[in-house]
């Protein structure tokens, strides 16, 4: 119990003290590394203690007092979000803000939300997305001090509010945990607004036009989706008359009574996860400095979405709120890696990609059988960390040449070896056999034929097919060998290259040990959240095969060099008609003229670009959006 | 195993008038059939063991048919294909000409004719597949360190 | 007892995959020849072919190329031979992806025009061919309740009267995977110049020969799981499945010759569609019936 109030309250207080620390100088770079080394010992003691004395806690059945304080905060967010309404002059951001607090407020001054349940839930879901939040967050965050010092020198014509931004980013993580830790649906929503705020005061940090209209928008939406939450809460309050979200789950599984507040939920986790139609909040997030980037899409705000949707998937299960989150989870995880196939700068198809996987692990939610939950929850934590990796990485790269874009990282294995081969494990790790990913997809495939969804198996056969595309090739373009190209200067900072090389180590660490990861945390929890013992989802063969894959993948490169050392073979220029000039990087043309040579990834603008795919994409998903939605709770009511 | 069993051929056409390379392209049609032979025309100098070459040398082409030499793989041999190919033919005496393909790269069989015949030119191929396995022994008995190529 | 039937399968598949799949290319040289009316090389020429190339010297563009090449042909002969050892059939076919995507690597390190080209090209065509055998592997799932080929052969009914248009459907993607025209894009064994030869342009002597060897341990591979539509409990359905293999090679071999090479725009659309009609509309009656 202390470790938890201590998880919550110590990233607000380490968070209220950076806002202060206005001085660029090692003193505040000590101190978040401090503040990071303390949370990630927090987090591991939290999970060690919880895993060697076993069993789940329910605590604080009655606060009166804190959840007034509570209401209060509360209010004061609202008052706050009002503020930028007006000055912005976006009005509706407003009303949207003073309708569903004013909800929440009179729920409870009236005491109509005086229903026995406890405040703090902790189960083994809730210490696997501790340990995400808090050890991804903290690298990320230690990221952030050596990228910012170069962000600002690059950037000269933002203004340096450093101290503003690592204070947010710890607001951040105190919120996550605060979100992760809560069973009262109020509490939860309280954190669920804090992330909102937060991430609209990160992406507008640049404060230049565009940026203003991305946070707005990012605003807009998720205020959307904690409108559906608020109504859920006094919906499930005033007709079910329960308090929490684990007593709505247990009343909602295997009938339709909840369906009408759990859809509502469902709706608020697929706004958050950023599924279609509300995907452009997080594609416009990208205006934002890359930590603010790998913060939003790895560790924290679309995994709290997708962590509501996983929470709530026992009463998902076989009805039609299940529909919703599958059909719309599936159809994104498909129109975003197709869109993400035509996209050539970093940031913007590693954000694609996020929507996608969320799109895929919320359709496993969806669907509401436990292996397709297992799969859920394996596909988060591996997108987690590859996902933080690459964003991190992508952002370094930045720094070094100067361009996020995939077609400038030509080369990157001779230009920058170290950097690329950070991106080729975060890369591996997202979709190839037999990394992370693939092994849930695997499971994923596995129950959604269990479950006979066909159209689901098409979204996820196709998809795999489109995502295969855009990774392999930007794969592709980092091992290119270029002749006489020089190393550049390794511009990255000590601290951004630790967290970088913890977090590869950390995605093959996952890679090896998920069979344990499996067992004695995934495993036990959805026992208890099925209330079955359940057979062994991946067969011991099967693991042993890929276990050998793997050690085939590491011992390969070593063998080769074994087998062909000492044996000379001749270099050649590569092989371009013959016109090639003295190096393979340019060639002479017709009027016997040097001309650069330029090769170019596939794109395919006229056949996945964003003209052509997204507008009918947000069309369709927002129809089935409404319709499902309007059938479930007609149906209901 | 000799290599002489599968002769993968790169043909290149210098500044031929097309007559020859006509019927180098004969000699694959089911009259002549040269893969019955195993002949396989790659159109890669990475992939052939024999570079056949139809017309004259001129001054563009000189560093390309010499480029494309180095990027063969050993053993290989080359074949000069027509008159032009062989000295200049007809085109000699031209501002832009510089003579047969030996002015660049070592010639092993001239195949003299305008056009050459395609019974020629298979002629030349297989003579040139005996020169193959000859090479590679010759290579097997003395293992030469590689003479200066620029690659 | 059974283990070790597993593994004498897999030994013979390793020791006698290069051998069957050299004859099935002489064969496909020969018959080629035939439709032509030439008369072709013998039956043995992909052998001689494939010696003279270990034999030359291997010039090479950067020193990275051969692991990638030899990454590619561990995990194709792993493919088949976890196939072969009666494994689990979607994890056969992710090794069967990884080790395409080595192949591409290799192609894309050599920052070479034309390489890169092919490169694109044989992504394209995964993209293309991944969906149908992701389906294939989901409809023997539904037909037998297993994902273990061990568990499929062992079925009272074959696969293909449960899987009919899966099985059409699959023999479509085969073309693109035997490397056959209309779906020869990445790199081809006509004579097609434009892209010299794609993906392997920048290949050659002892690296190029393991690519070659590669290819034949892969079509036996696939051959081995259009056996697998066939074959069930019974005995004699080895004999038939053996028939419908050779019978499926020709019409390949007859489908390379009498059409013309296609650009990638109609090879994804063909190949989308034939999956969405065949194989999902297969899929969709088996799970009714089922």
């Amino acid at each position: 119990m202390p470790m938890i109030a201590f998880l919550i309250v110590f990233p607000f207080l380490a968070a209220f003290t950076l806002a202060f620390m206005k001085r660029h100088g090692k003193g505040r770079k000590y101190f978040i590394f401090a503040c990071c080394i303390a949370i990630v010992a927090g987090v591991v003691w939290f999970a060690a203690d919880a895993l060697i004395g076993g069993g789940d806690l329910s605590l604080l059945p009655e606060t009166k007092a804190i959840d007034m304080g509570i209401l209060a905060a509360e209010i004061g967010l609202m008052g706050l979000i009002v503020f930028y309404g007006f000055r912005f002059r976006k009005y509706y951001v407003a009303l949207l803000s003073v309708a569903q607090t004013g909800l929440i407020a009179w729920l409870e001054l009236t005491g109509k939300n005086e229903i026995a349940g406890n405040r703090i839930f902790s189960d083994k879901l809730t210490v696997i997305m501790v340990l995400i939040v808090g050890i991804v967050g903290c690298l990320i965050c230690v990221y952030a001090v050596g990228y910012m010092k170069d962000y600002h020198a690059r950037h000269k014509e933002y203004e340096d509010r450093r101290a503003f931004f690592f204070a947010m980013l710890f607001v951040f993580l105190g919120a996550m945990f605060g979100l992760i830790f809560s069973s009262s649906l109020t509490w939860m929503y309280f954190f669920w607004e804090i992330t909102s705020l937060c991430s609209f005061l990160l992406i507008g940090y640049n404060r230049t036009q565009e940026a203003v209209h991305n946070s707005f928008r990012a605003l807009w939406m998720n205020l959307l989706g904690g409108l559906g939450f608020a109504v859920a809460i006094v919906y499930a309050a005033l007709v079910l008359h329960v308090s929490t979200l684990q007593d709505l789950v247990a009343m909602g599984s295997g009938t339709t009574v909840a369906i009408i507040p759990v859809i509502l939920l469902a709706f608020a986790g697929l706004t958050k996860s950023a599924q279609l139609p509300f995907s452009g909040w997080l594609l416009g997030a990208m205006v934002a400095p890359t930590p603010t980037s790998a913060l939003l899409h790895s560790a924290t705000m679309v995994k709290a979405g997708v962590y509501l949707l996983i929470r709530l998937a026992p009463a998902m299960c076989g009805n039609l709120a299940g529909t919703m989150v599958t059909t719309i989870g599936g159809f994104t995880f498909l129109a975003t890696s197709m869109l993400a196939i035509s996209q050539s700068d970093g940031k913007k198809v590693l954000a694609y990609s996020t929507v996608s996987n969320l799109g895929l692990i919320a359709a496993c939610a969806g669907v509401g059988m436990h292996e397709a939950v297992w799969a859920g929850i394996l596909l988060m934590m591996f997108h987690a960390v590859s996902k933080s990796l690459m964003f991190l990485s992508v952002g370094a790269v930045e720094n070094s040449i100067g361009s996020r874009n995939i077609e400038d990282m030509h080369g990157l294995i001779v230009k920058l070896p170290e950097m690329a081969f950070v991106m080729i494990v975060g890369i591996a790790g997202m979709f190839l056999a037999p990394f992370g990913m693939l092994i849930s997809k695997w499971a994923a495939l596995k129950a959604f034929v269990d479950s006979k969804s066909i159209l689901l198996v098409v979204f996820l056969i196709f998809g795999s097919a489109t995502t295969l595309f855009y990774w392999t090739k930007w794969l592709g373009k980092l091992v290119a060998m270029i002749h006489n190209s020089e190393r550049l200067p390794n511009t990255v900072k000590g601290s951004e290259w630790f967290s970088l090389i913890s977090q590869a180590f950390l995605m093959i660490g996952l890679c090896i040990s998920f069979p344990f990861v499996s067992t004695y945390l995934v495993e036990p929890f959805l026992a208890d959240m099925f209330h079955e013992t359940l057979p062994a989802i991946i067969s011991s063969g099967n693991l042993y095969i890929m276990l050998i894959m793997l050690c085939a993948i590491v011992v390969l490169p070593i063998a080769v060099r074994f087998l062909t050392f000492g044996k000379k073979r001749k270099i050649v220029m590569s092989y371009m008609g013959g016109a090639n000039a003295g190096n393979d990087r340019a060639f002479v043309d017709s009027y016997g003229k040097e001309k650069p040579m330029y090769l170019a990834n596939w794109y395919m603008e006229e056949y996945f670009g964003e003209k052509k795919l997204l507008k009918p994409s947000l069309i369709l998903s927002t129809a089935a959006l409404l319709v499902l939605m309007t059938i479930a709770i007609g149906g209901a009511v | 195993m000799n290599v002489s069993k599968s002769p993968w051929l790169l043909h290149y056409d210098g500044s031929s008038c097309n007559g020859c390379d006509i019927e180098v392209l004969a000699c694959l049609t089911p009259v002549y059939d040269v893969e019955r032979f195993g002949v396989i025309n790659t159109g890669n100098p990475k992939h052939a063991d024999i570079f056949l070459i139809t017309g004259g040398i001129n001054h563009q082409n000189a560093q390309v048919v010499r480029q494309i030499y180095n990027q063969m793989p050993k053993p290989k041999v080359v074949v000069a294909v027509g008159i032009c190919a062989c000295n200049g033919g007809i085109f000699k005496e031209c501002y832009n000409i510089q003579g047969g393909v030996d002015t660049v790269l070592p010639v092993d069989i001239y195949v003299p004719g305008c056009a050459a015949r395609p019974e020629a030119i298979m002629d030349g191929v297989v003579k040139a597949v005996a020169l193959l396995d000859q090479k590679r022994k010759k290579a097997a008995e003395q293992p030469a360190p590689d003479p200066k190529e620029a690659g | 007892m059974e283990l070790i039937w597993r593994i004498v399968w897999v030994a013979g598949y390793v020791l006698l995959a290069p051998l069957l799949g050299g004859l099935l290319a002489g064969f496909d040289r020969k018959i080629s020849a035939r439709m032509q009316g030439r008369k072709g090389p013998s039956v043995w020429q992909p052998f001689y072919d494939l010696f003279k190339l270990f034999k030359k010297q291997s010039v090479v563009v950067n020193n990275v190329q051969d692991f990638l090449v030899y990454g590619f042909l561990l995990f194709i002969v792993f493919t088949g031979g976890l196939f072969f050892f009666g494994g689990d059939i979607l994890l056969v076919f992710f090794a069967l992806t990884l080790a395409g995507i080595f192949f591409i690597m290799s192609a894309c390190s050599a920052n070479s025009p034309y390489s890169a080209m092919g490169a694109q090209r044989e992504l394209m065509q995964m993209m293309a061919y991944e969906p149908m055998v992701l389906l294939a592997a989901i409809g023997f799932y539904i037909s037998t309740g297993s994902f273990s080929v061990m568990d499929i052969i062992a079925a009272k009914e074959s696969a293909i009267g449960y899987l009919p248009g899966i099985f059409v459907g699959f023999l479509f993607i085969l073309t693109i995977k035997f490397r056959k025209s209309p779906y020869d894009l990445s790199t081809t064994h006509h004579a097609h110049q434009e892209m010299v030869k794609g993906l392997t342009t920048e290949l050659s002597g002892n690296i190029l020969a393991c690519v070659e060897l590669s290819h034949w341990y892969e079509n036996v591979f696939l051959l081995g799981v259009v056996g697998l539509f066939i074959v069930n409990s019974t005995w004699w359905s080895w004999i038939v499945a053996v028939a419908v293999i050779l019978v499926s090679y020709f019409l390949e071999i007859l489908i390379d010759n009498v059409f013309p090479r296609v650009k990638w725009q109609n090879m994804l659309k063909t190949t989308w569609a034939v999956t969405l009609v065949a194989g999902v509309i297969n899929l969709l009656i088996l799970t009714m019936i089922k």
